[in-house]
């Protein structure tokens, strides 16, 4: 199967997850909120949303909460290094069973 | 003079607008049913005071050929200290014309097998009303009476152009009595 | 109508009439009148256009890829170590099949430093995937400014509109001056297949891996060899591009020719001199006086040098004796570029058919070396005479 008539000449990727693949299955680590400490949550105000401005797989949502597609978030800890309340902890995978994964 | 192609040869100073000069006579010809004209300043540098040399090539025929001007039929010399700093008349052909912005008599110059056309348009150029040191106008006044090769009105008009909205009147008076006031040997 | 002006101010008029958007250039000998003048143009009002001094030729084309991928007409012009600067980002610019046209004013490369013209500059940007043209006179310079903007904008690559610093630059000659109104008719605004837009948001040229890919929306998409050989592809289609963009030019503006080479006398002649830009206008004089010896000898100016109009060129050469190539640059280690693009174009289409010319080398005007025509047309006469050399023979060394 080819590309032939694929409808761009140029590398173009489109904003949206998956755009690199299935990348939820590479993560390591898990990104966590701890709402106390987010600036949105605290003030229950659109604002901030630095942690969606940098993940690069843009799989954080603009919400109050924010939210992680897990099914694409690689794991890469940007969005925890970013935070300026350190709200963001990135916690082992191996701490989350199965079952949490589902919910 | 083969009036088909004529090379003319200016030696300036940087600043001193030879080259607004022969581009004005370069548009007089093309208006004038030369088809060819082609303008070339020195190549490099351009620094303001230091000798400078335009070649002007006009021709009755598209020119093809950019190369330097190696026998000029015409050398016009805007300031007559370059004589001592540049070899003016170099490849200039037997009978060929020089042109020369001089305050001295015109007995004073002797050039073997050329013909010499001496005005002092520096003194010229004030007496027009233009600042001291503009000679670039005024010699093209001079250059039609040593070579009549143009026409004055035709000049005239093109300096009035050239200079229209850089007193147009006075760059062209200038010319004017250069016209009249040059002295040509025969 | 007809004006008398330098080779740069007739590029800087072109610019202006194909109402380019944005200007981003770094100044350098012999180019820097070419931009002073586009700035004065933006400055007064006179065109409408964003100019974006910059601090350097590589910021210069960098400029020029942002504003190209939000779709507007950029420009820029440089000229030697200025477009050797740039030569990463051009590349991207080719890569990212961007519309922006160059001016080239060729000038020999440092070291030594050097101001005058050759055209190591642009030869050495060969292999980059950029359209490369060549100009001869200032009529050629203003028409080719904007016929390739047309041809850029209709294939996506960008373009080198190549001129030879100070012979042609700063050297004044009448040339036409097309209407507004007629390059209006020829060149439609630019409008780019995708232009960014934080509505649309996307990731240009970002990773792109060794195979092809799902995309978002679950299309396949090119891997990176995909996307460089549709580079190719459309390079050596541009060739047809070319002819499109001269056929519409004729009908407009009633001047037109062939659009990939400029042949002079060279129906019945045995030998043919090569060369690109200006040193080929001065090849007619020494034609002329050959001519009158009773050589047959002509010449021809290769104006598209890439994509390599091979099929034409091979056809024009067909049944001639001798190639004499003239050229203001070399690969180094070897011979002129375009003597071996010639030769393998002579080869790749005349090899079966028993008669193959020799190809003749000149090297001359090397960092602005005076051409004098004499020299240029004894060269010529002693190379109709039989094959000088089978390395690249110096015109005018003094060694």
């Amino acid at each position: 199967m080819g590309t032939r008539n694929y409808r761009r000449k140029t590398s173009h990727s489109e904003h949206g997850p998956g755009d690199g693949g299935r990348t939820g299955s590479w993560r390591v680590e898990r990104p966590v909120f701890d709402q106390s400490l987010c600036i949105p949550c605290k003030r229950n105000k659109e604002t901030c949303f630095i942690c969606w401005l940098f993940c690069p797989e843009t799989v954080i949502s603009r919400t109050i909460p924010p939210k992680v597609d897990l099914e694409y978030c690689k794991g890469c800890g940007i969005c925890a290094e970013e935070c300026p309340t350190k709200a963001i902890t990135m916690v082992d995978e191996a701490k989350f069973s199965e079952e949490e994964d589902k919910e | 003079m083969n009036k088909d192609f004529i090379e003319i040869r200016w030696h300036g100073r940087g600043g001193q607008g030879a080259i607004t000069a022969a581009k004005i006579v370069a548009g007089a010809a093309f208006i004038s049913g030369y088809e060819g004209v082609v303008m070339a300043p020195t190549f490099g540098t351009e620094r303001r005071g230091a000798p400078v040399m335009t070649s002007l090539k006009i021709s009755k025929k598209k020119i093809y050929d950019l190369s330097p001007i190696e026998i000029p039929d015409i050398v016009v010399v805007l300031d007559h200290l370059l004589l001592k700093e540049a070899d003016v008349t170099h490849g200039l052909k037997p009978g060929g014309i020089i042109v020369l912005n001089t305050p001295k008599p015109y007995e004073s110059y002797h050039f073997k097998d050329y013909r010499l056309a001496t005005a002092d348009i520096t003194a010229i150029s004030v007496e027009a009303g233009l600042p001291h040191g503009m000679v670039n106008t005024g010699i093209i006044g001079s250059l039609e009476r040593a070579t009549n090769l143009l026409g004055i009105d035709i000049l005239i008009k093109g300096i009035e152009e050239e200079f229209s909205t850089r007193k147009p009147g006075k760059n062209s008076l200038a010319a004017k009595i250069a016209f009249e006031r040059t002295v040509a040997g025969g | 109508m007809h004006i008398i002006e330098n080779g740069n101010v007739a590029a800087a008029l072109g610019v202006k009439l194909c109402r380019a958007n944005v200007i981003a250039a770094y100044p350098i000998t012999p180019q820097t009148p070419l931009t002073e003048r586009l700035s004065e143009y933006v400055e007064s009002g006179e065109m409408k256009a964003e100019y974006i001094p910059v601090e350097s030729e590589h910021s210069a084309m960098a400029v020029c890829i942002a504003a190209s991928s939000a779709g507007a007409r950029a420009f820029t012009a440089t000229s030697a170590n200025g477009l050797l600067y740039m030569h990463e980002q051009i590349q991207w610019a080719s890569g990212a099949r961007l519309p922006i046209v160059m001016c080239v004013v060729n000038r020999a490369v440092g070291a030594p430093w050097n101001v005058w013209n050759d055209q190591q500059d642009s030869i050495s940007q060969r292999d980059i995937g950029w359209i490369q043209i060549y100009c001869s006179d200032h009529q050629q310079i203003i028409d080719t400014v904007i016929k390739a903007f047309w041809i850029a904008e209709k294939v996506s690559i960008p373009i080198m509109v190549c001129y030879d610093g100070y012979i042609l630059s700063h050297t004044y000659m009448p040339f036409d001056l097309p209407g507004q109104e007629e390059v209006d008719a020829f060149l439609p605004p630019f409008k780019p297949e995708y232009a960014l837009n934080p509505e649309t948001p996307a990731n240009l040229n970002t990773v792109t891996l060794p195979d092809v890919r799902l995309d978002v929306q679950g299309e396949l998409a090119h891997g990176y060899m995909e996307i460089r050989y549709l580079l190719q592809e459309e390079l050596r289609t541009t060739l047809n591009v070319a002819a499109e963009a001269e056929k519409r030019f004729a009908e407009i503006f009633g001047r037109g020719s062939d659009p990939y080479i400029e042949p002079y006398r060279c129906d019945d002649a045995d030998y043919v001199a090569v060369g690109l830009g200006s040193i080929t206008y001065q090849l007619r004089v020494c034609v002329d006086a050959l001519r009158k010896e009773g050589i047959k000898v002509g010449v021809m100016g290769v104006r598209f040098y890439r994509p390599f109009p091979d099929a034409a060129i091979a056809n024009a050469l067909k049944g001639k004796k001798g190639v004499i190539v003239f050229e203001k640059a070399l690969s180094y280690g070897y011979e002129g570029a375009l003597a071996s693009d010639l030769k393998s174009a002579l080869y790749e289409h005349l090899a079966g058919s028993g008669v193959l010319p020799f190809v003749q080398n000149f090297i001359l005007g090397i960092g602005g070396r005076e051409i004098r025509t004499d020299d240029l047309t004894q060269a010529l006469r002693t190379a109709t005479q039989g094959r000088v050399s089978t390395e690249p023979t110096w015109i005018g060394l003094k060694l």
